[in-house]
């Protein structure tokens, strides 16, 4: 390898994380803007209220999983008829997220530039919630939008030391495998609505 | 005393396409130049390097340094064959000291031909005139290894009488590659039509670029199918008035 | 040493539809790719590659030390590291982790590496039902085939392909609407998702200072193989390793847009271990592979190493002219395309497909778009080099030396090289003017004039060279 065992590599330069200045209204609009170029809905809730009535009126009475994400459940999402929360068990969480039209979770971050949630798994987020059902509705504070990817690692310069799983959501779930015809909906949630408390 | 410039005009120019190297030398007399050309020249060893046979086309490399030592300006009417002297000369040599410190003052004054008049001469205009409409092809080593783009662009569109066309797949290899050319010509022969099908969409008459080698895949893919687009080298374009 | 599979490539050339899926296909992931590395979208682009390329040359020049902290990171977190020489090691490991677990079923995130190795064979033996998740593999998979390209496994099928592949073996209707055809395959995987034992994944990244496996994937087969088995295996080769999680600032802006002109994937996941106490769902079980199957023997090569920088992204196939007219299958192994003519003669030895090397024109468009700056047209020619000193001793290849020898000679004899000149001139002189020679006595139409003649005319020779013209030219100006 051209060094003598045990001998140290070379130093590395500091990793390149140049994050964009960007105020809120910017970020919400950037973020808004990518989301719903790639097919995702984004709701700007003009108060808790408002949150709560745009919930209730997507869900339409239909049966969703909610996950135990404190804000959910601070806007009475978690009251709304047909929604259940509350679960620890895997087992009874995957019965029912396998049969439900919607999942609804918070989310840890917002990315900006692409229109990304950020999802650690933790006993407030189950991985499965924002995956199984065929809708995906996540509720967010305006402030959690990032400027990009290089606001979330400084912020997050070890995501391993937080969970087992961080995942960035972009977008609506898709496919070009077949004559590259985008279709959506493939094996994760078909539909992405975000609301911005 | 005018400047004396020493032409480098390239094995295939010199046996297949000699217009093309006066036409060099007109427009070089024309701007002021004197214009030399080293007898003892032949190839670059391109063809060898290419093929993978380093030896000798570091045999033939170093009689173009010799025959080319001494000159001012080396001018080549090429691209591929420039790059081959100023990007992988000194991979040949790289275990020859003497000749990879002659390459230091050497390679700085060897330039592509259209490079030349821009940058050297520092002309856009070499009061040429030729009518009709013409499309471009940027070949492969000049575009990617010497950036040649732009530059015989605006050297066209100073000429008198001629409309520039640009084609979809200018930047797209035109299938020669030296000897891909003769080893996968299946492949070279498709890449070729291609290249062609895109000429004809401009309605050009004429298709130039800075390489002899891809006008001779071009013009005898062309000659093939019996089309009556004629293909000029840009010194060719550049001399006519 | 096997020749190269001309028919085929005649095969290929000639089938219209096939080259019009292959070029539209290619052309419209340029066409993203350009839009997204645009300078007034990516201002950064060129700096970004130039980053990436130092981190992977850092990383690669002090593996060693990277592979040891990724494997403590990796146990820290619960996890474990299976070192595996070889594809059959891996198997074999899978095999035994199976039958430890009782396991049956495997459900696959798309990994190169596991075609690399041929894994879902190694596992059919082993009597394991293994089935590939993402649409573009499941449908690969159904045809016992091989994926025709990097990122996009069945670019050379049409809807009407699946139509009739999913009738055959899944029974289902006739139907060439590819939103059903993904209904279809979405309802028979999602079965498979809940009911798998082991989730089997590659890794786009292993992250060193973390312990972690990136995975970059559009359809949530990814992160559900990843989530509800509970064994979660990823085979990745020890070159997909980078220093830091922070690294991933500059690797994710260039792989989701050089691959398919998206700024980021759907899902990207930082999977770090088992399911951590309290988390509610996850892997129990979290193990990574790292495999070898000769990377360390490319890696010996010091600058030829820089091929293990590929990110996988495709981009290079995209824009290969030749690629795009002879199609993923014509090259001998899975990796197609430019890297795949690098990779394969690397990994492979140079034996295994010696005319690969030479199959490239070198215009050089692929070392233009590689997000990582691998300089492939330089390897391409140092391993043309190396196929000729292994062909040293048979006929062709001694026959072709000599050629390059002798024109070496004549070269180096100006007088020679001009009188050669002249007698070609006198053979294939000019027959009618302004036309090119279409054809050429029997006698004469061997070896490369054949080669050539065969798709091209031939300019008539002119009656004097250049060089005769000059000396004509300086005398008369000397009057």
């Amino acid at each position: 390898m051209g060094r003598s065992a045990g001998q140290a590599p070379a130093p590395l330069s500091e990793p390149r994380i140049q994050p964009a200045e960007m105020d809120l209204e910017t970020r919400i609009h950037r973020f808004t803007e990518a989301l719903e170029s790639l097919g995702g809905v984004v709701y700007r809730a003009s108060s808790p209220e408002d949150a709560l009535s745009y919930a209730r009126k997507l869900l339409d009475g239909k049966k969703a999983a909610a996950s135990n994400a404190p804000i959910l459940n601070e806007l009475g999402i978690t009251a709304i008829q047909g929604v259940a929360s509350g679960f620890t068990e895997e087992s009874d969480l995957r019965a029912l997220c396998a049969s439900v039209s919607a999942g609804i979770t918070g989310a840890d971050y917002a990315l900006a530039d692409t229109g990304s949630l950020v999802l650690f798994s933790s006993p407030q987020e189950a991985r499965m919630i924002s995956l199984l059902p065929p809708l995906h509705l996540a509720v967010i504070r305006k402030e959690q939008i990032l400027s990009g990817l290089d606001e979330l690692f400084s912020l997050e310069p070890m995501p391993g030391d937080r969970s087992s799983s961080m995942v960035l959501i972009t977008g609506p779930s898709r496919t070009a495998d077949i004559e590259q015809i985008l279709i959506r909906g493939v094996h994760g949630p078909g539909e992405i609505h975000v609301i911005l408390v | 005393m005018s400047t004396r410039v020493s032409l480098f005009v390239t094995c295939i120019v010199d046996q297949l396409f000699p217009e093309v190297g006066i036409a060099a030398a007109e427009v070089l007399e024309r701007l002021g130049y004197e214009v030399e050309f080293p007898e003892d020249q032949t190839c670059c060893g391109q063809p060898a390097f290419n093929t993978g046979y380093r030896a000798e086309a570091r045999e033939v490399a170093c009689r173009c340094l010799d025959a080319l030592r001494g000159a001012e300006y080396v001018v080549v009417p090429s691209g591929s064959c420039a790059s081959m002297i100023t990007h992988h000369y000194e991979e040949l040599f790289a275990k020859d000291p003497a000749r990879m410190e002659e390459l230091q003052s050497f390679l700085p004054r060897v330039w592509e031909f259209s490079k030349f008049l821009l940058e050297v001469a520092k002309v856009e205009d070499v009061g040429a005139r030729f009518e009709g409409a013409v499309t471009f092809h940027d070949s492969c080593h000049g575009l990617r290894e010497l950036h040649i783009k732009e530059g015989p662009r605006r050297l066209l569109s100073k000429v008198r009488g001629l409309t520039l066309c640009e084609m979809e797949l200018a930047e797209e290899c035109c299938g020669f590659g030296g000897t891909f050319s003769v080893k996968f010509p299946g492949i070279s022969g498709a890449m070729s039509r291609n290249k062609i099908d895109s000429i004809l969409k401009t309605g050009a008459g004429t298709v130039t670029g800075v390489d002899a080698s891809c006008l001779l895949q071009l013009r005898g893919a062309l000659s093939r199918a019996g089309l009556p687009v004629q293909t000029m080298h840009l010194a060719q374009i550049l001399a006519s008035q | 040493m096997p020749a190269a599979p001309e028919t085929q490539f005649r095969e290929t050339l000639n089938n219209a539809a096939l080259q019009n899926a292959v070029y539209s296909a290619t052309g419209r992931l340029m066409d993203k790719r350009k839009l997204v590395v645009a300078p007034d979208v990516l201002p950064d682009y060129q700096e970004l590659r130039d980053q990436a390329h130092a981190l992977k040359k850092h990383t690669l020049d002090n593996l060693d030390h990277y592979l040891e902290q990724f494997e403590s990171c990796v146990l820290a977190r619960g996890g474990k590291v299976v070192w595996c020489k070889d594809g059959g090691e891996v198997a074999e490991f899978l095999a035994r982790l199976a039958k430890e677990k009782d396991a049956r079923l495997l459900v696959k995130v798309k990994s190169m590496t596991s075609e690399e190795i041929e894994l879902n064979e190694h596992l059919e033996r082993e009597g394991l039902e293994a089935v590939e998740s993402d649409l573009g593999e499941f449908i690969v998979q159904l045809r016992r085939g091989r994926p025709y390209h990097i990122v996009a496994p069945a670019l050379d099928l049409t809807r009407y392909d699946v139509a009739e592949l999913f009738t055959q073996k899944l029974g289902v209707d006739q139907d060439d609407v590819p939103e059903h055809q993904t209904q279809t395959a979405r309802a028979v995987l999602r079965q498979k998702f809940l009911s798998a034992d082991i989730g089997v994944s590659g890794a786009n990244f292993l992250v060193a200072d973390s312990g972690a496996v990136v995975l970059v994937t559009n359809e949530g087969n990814g992160r559900m193989c990843t989530t509800l088995p509970k064994i979660h295996v990823a085979i990745a080769g020890i070159e997909k390793l980078v220093p830091r999680a922070q690294d991933l600032a500059v690797f994710l802006k260039l792989l989701g847009r050089s691959a398919t002109g998206q700024p980021l994937t759907v899902y990207t996941s930082f999977l770090n271990g088992p399911r951590r106490p309290g988390e509610i769902d996850g892997p129990e079980e979290f193990y990574v592979v790292l495999l070898d199957n000769g990377r360390t023997r490319v890696l010996a090569d010091r600058e030829k190493r820089e091929t293990l920088y590929c990110l996988r992204c495709g981009a290079c196939l995209n824009h290969c002219p030749i690629y795009r007219k002879i199609g993923g299958h014509n090259y001998p192994w899975v990796y197609s395309g430019p890297i795949g003519a690098i990779l394969s003669p690397q990994m492979l030895g140079v034996q295994a497909a010696p005319w690969l090397p030479f199959a490239s024109s070198l215009c050089g468009a692929c070392a233009e778009v590689c997000p990582v700056k691998i300089d492939i047209p330089k390897f391409l020619l140092q391993l043309r080099s190396e196929v000729n000193k292994a062909k040293r001793r048979d006929r062709q290849g001694r026959l072709e030396r000599l050629g390059f020898q002798a024109w070496a000679w004549l070269m180096r004899h100006p007088k020679l090289y001009e009188a050669a000149g002249a007698m070609g001139a006198a053979v294939f002189s000019e027959q009618e003017p302004g036309r090119w020679i279409r054809s050429v006595p029997a006698p004469m139409n061997v070896g490369p004039l054949r080669a050539w003649m065969s798709e091209r005319d031939i300019p008539p020779l002119p009656a004097r060279s250049f060089r005769q013209l000059w000396r004509e030219r300086t005398r008369k100006k000397g009057r």
